[in-house]
């Protein structure tokens, strides 16, 4: 008996101690990257020393800073247009293969889902070498192609998920009532998956803006991309803005994150 | 549109994948197969010259070793915690998924820079070790391998995470109190319970993490630095560098497979794994 107390009391020591670990390692760089963006001093340094708003200040300097808001601005638009592309064709597929089955619904489910586990960068330079061949200058429009591929997955998940869930007693009584395709759809499909396609359209738009393989290859001096400006300011000699325009994102998603919480319940909807 | 032609809604995707996914990755087998980078000789001879250097084996090793020991790290830490989640009341569970999601939302960038922060020389650690008395100067550890690992190791966290605690979720709670109530101490009711139930989840995770750490080229570069070369890299320096486009794809390919073996044999390992468990 006591040597069972023993090994159970290692069993909660050990994973514990690790779990603990991995909340650590999880949540600690975020909080420093925080805590460093309000540095007093000119480099970066954990603690800071001392405490203030000055490279906020200069962020936010409309002549100082321009290359960094252009990026910026360009990977919203991307985001937003990607997002809504991606929403619209990865909707209308996972109500196509809804509740089907056979060979060729399994094989074009997997095609749909290849780009989350296919190495992007393949597909970035991919994309590059396929856009230089018909004749185009990476711009955004091509941007906004490339990353509507890779985030469409994204949508089609949690879209299917909600699909899954939809009971097709209430398709049948519908139609049987007389009410078209279309009129269901509107009334009754579309209220029970709207939940499952806000998830993934804001995962989406997240997974745009943080693209960084695809971008890489498509992005060029006239359509520079945020994550690329950022990784370009941590190279040359490491710039402090990077802390404040990470500040300025995390405090974004946290915003964004909470909101969809609220109205879709994204973190439970992303787990399952 | 009726039930019978729904299924029409999905050429839309379909096309815009065949036309800019699939077209694509086609060119790309076909330009590795020129062996000039003007793209006028089709010989093979940059798939010859690339595979013939002992380099290239070195690099290719390096790549997998890397993404196989973030893959471990990511289990040994983040599979506790799923049984932390497992256990624990609703309260706790959201807050251990907001811990989760949260640095998953937040831009690889974003997290690759914050370890710029914790490993240099000013950094976090660096500053605890002068601080303990534990070095006389300042360790290296950025742009080493354990370095690396080390960050990657948070960085992929999240993924390995979110397929965990999704079965985790759905595990029925009653199987493991009736382990507790034959008699199984913790340990075992981990290893004979728990793990084989968990196990799809676990798998799903490893394969995301492994494609994951081995792409990571931002990471990869910015932490591991230029010494430190893994197939990302040469992809990069490759196409956007010298612009030897058949070289670059020769290397993009090379990658893509070596994930696609790597991803095979987790889930080798995992149907192992299953069919030991049952």
């Amino acid at each position: 008996m006591l040597a069972r107390r023993a090994s159970d009391l290692t069993y909660s020591v050990v994973i514990g101690l690790l779990a603990g670990l991995g909340l650590l390692v999880l949540i600690g760089p975020v909080v420093i990257v925080l805590l460093t963006s309000f540095t007093l001093g000119r480099s970066i340094k954990f603690p800071p020393s001392g405490l203030s708003l000055q490279w906020y200040r200069l962020l936010f300097d409309p002549v100082s800073s321009s290359q960094i808001h252009r990026a910026a601005l360009n990977s919203l638009e991307v985001a937003l247009v990607a997002m809504v592309a991606a929403t619209v064709l990865a909707t209308l597929a996972s109500v196509a293969l809804a509740r089907r089955s056979g060979r060729w619904v399994r094989a074009l489910d997997t095609f749909f889902m290849s780009p989350m586990i296919l190495p992007m960068l393949a597909f970035g330079l991919a994309a590059l070498m396929y856009f230089t061949f018909l004749g185009l200058r990476p711009s955004l429009p091509l941007i906004m192609v490339g990353h509507t591929v890779v985030v469409a997955p994204f949508v089609l998940r949690t879209t299917s998920a909600s699909m899954s869930q939809l009971d097709p007693a209430l398709l049948e009584s519908s139609a049987s009532l007389g009410a078209g395709w279309l009129y269901t759809f509107r009334r009754v499909t579309l209220p029970v998956i709207a939940p499952g396609i806000a998830a993934g359209a804001f995962l989406a738009f997240v997974a745009s803006l943080d693209n960084v393989p695809v971008s890489l290859f498509l992005s060029g001096p006239r359509s520079d991309m945020l994550p690329i400006r950022m990784w370009g300011m941590m190279e040359s000699m490491l710039d402090v803005r990077v802390a404040a325009v990470s500040g300025v994102l995390i405090a974004t998603v946290l915003a964004l994150m909470l909101i969809m919480e609220r109205v879709v319940g994204l973190t439970r909807r992303l787990r399952d | 549109m009726t039930r019978e032609s729904e299924w029409q809604l999905a050429l839309p995707l379909t096309l815009a994948y065949a036309a800019f996914f699939l077209v694509p990755l086609g060119l790309l087998i076909a330009v590795s197969a020129f062996g000039d980078d003007r793209i006028t000789t089709l010989d093979g001879a940059q798939w010859r010259k690339f595979l013939g250097d002992p380099f290239t084996w070195k690099v290719i090793v390096d790549t997998v070793k890397l993404g196989g020991l973030t893959v471990a790290a990511t289990s040994l830490i983040g599979y506790p915690l799923a049984l932390v989640y497992l256990g624990a009341g609703p309260r706790w569970q959201r807050v251990i998924l907001f811990v989760v999601i949260l640095p998953l939302l937040t831009s690889v960038v974003v997290r690759t820079f914050a370890w710029i922060v914790i490993l240099g020389r000013e950094g976090v650690i660096n500053q605890a070790v002068l601080w303990l008395g534990l070095s006389p100067a300042p360790l290296r550890l950025l742009q080493t391998e354990h370095g690396l690992v080390i960050a990657l190791t948070q960085i992929e966290m999240p993924i390995m995470l979110l397929p965990l605690l999704s079965v985790m979720s759905r595990m029925d709670p009653n199987l493991r109190d009736a382990s507790a109530g034959l008699g199984a101490s913790k340990w075992r009711t981990l290893v004979r319970v728990t793990l084989p139930l968990s196990l799809p989840g676990l798998v799903a995770g490893c394969m995301l993490v492994f494609a994951s750490a081995t792409t990571a080229f931002i990471s990869q570069f910015v932490i591991g630095g230029n010494r430190l070369v893994y197939l990302p890299l040469i992809i990069w320096q490759q196409s956007l560098v010298v612009y030897n486009w058949p070289l670059a794809s020769v290397a993009a390919l090379t990658l893509l497979v070596s994930v696609g073996l790597g991803v095979a044999a987790i889930a080798a390992v995992g149907r192992r794994g299953r069919a030991y468990a049952v």
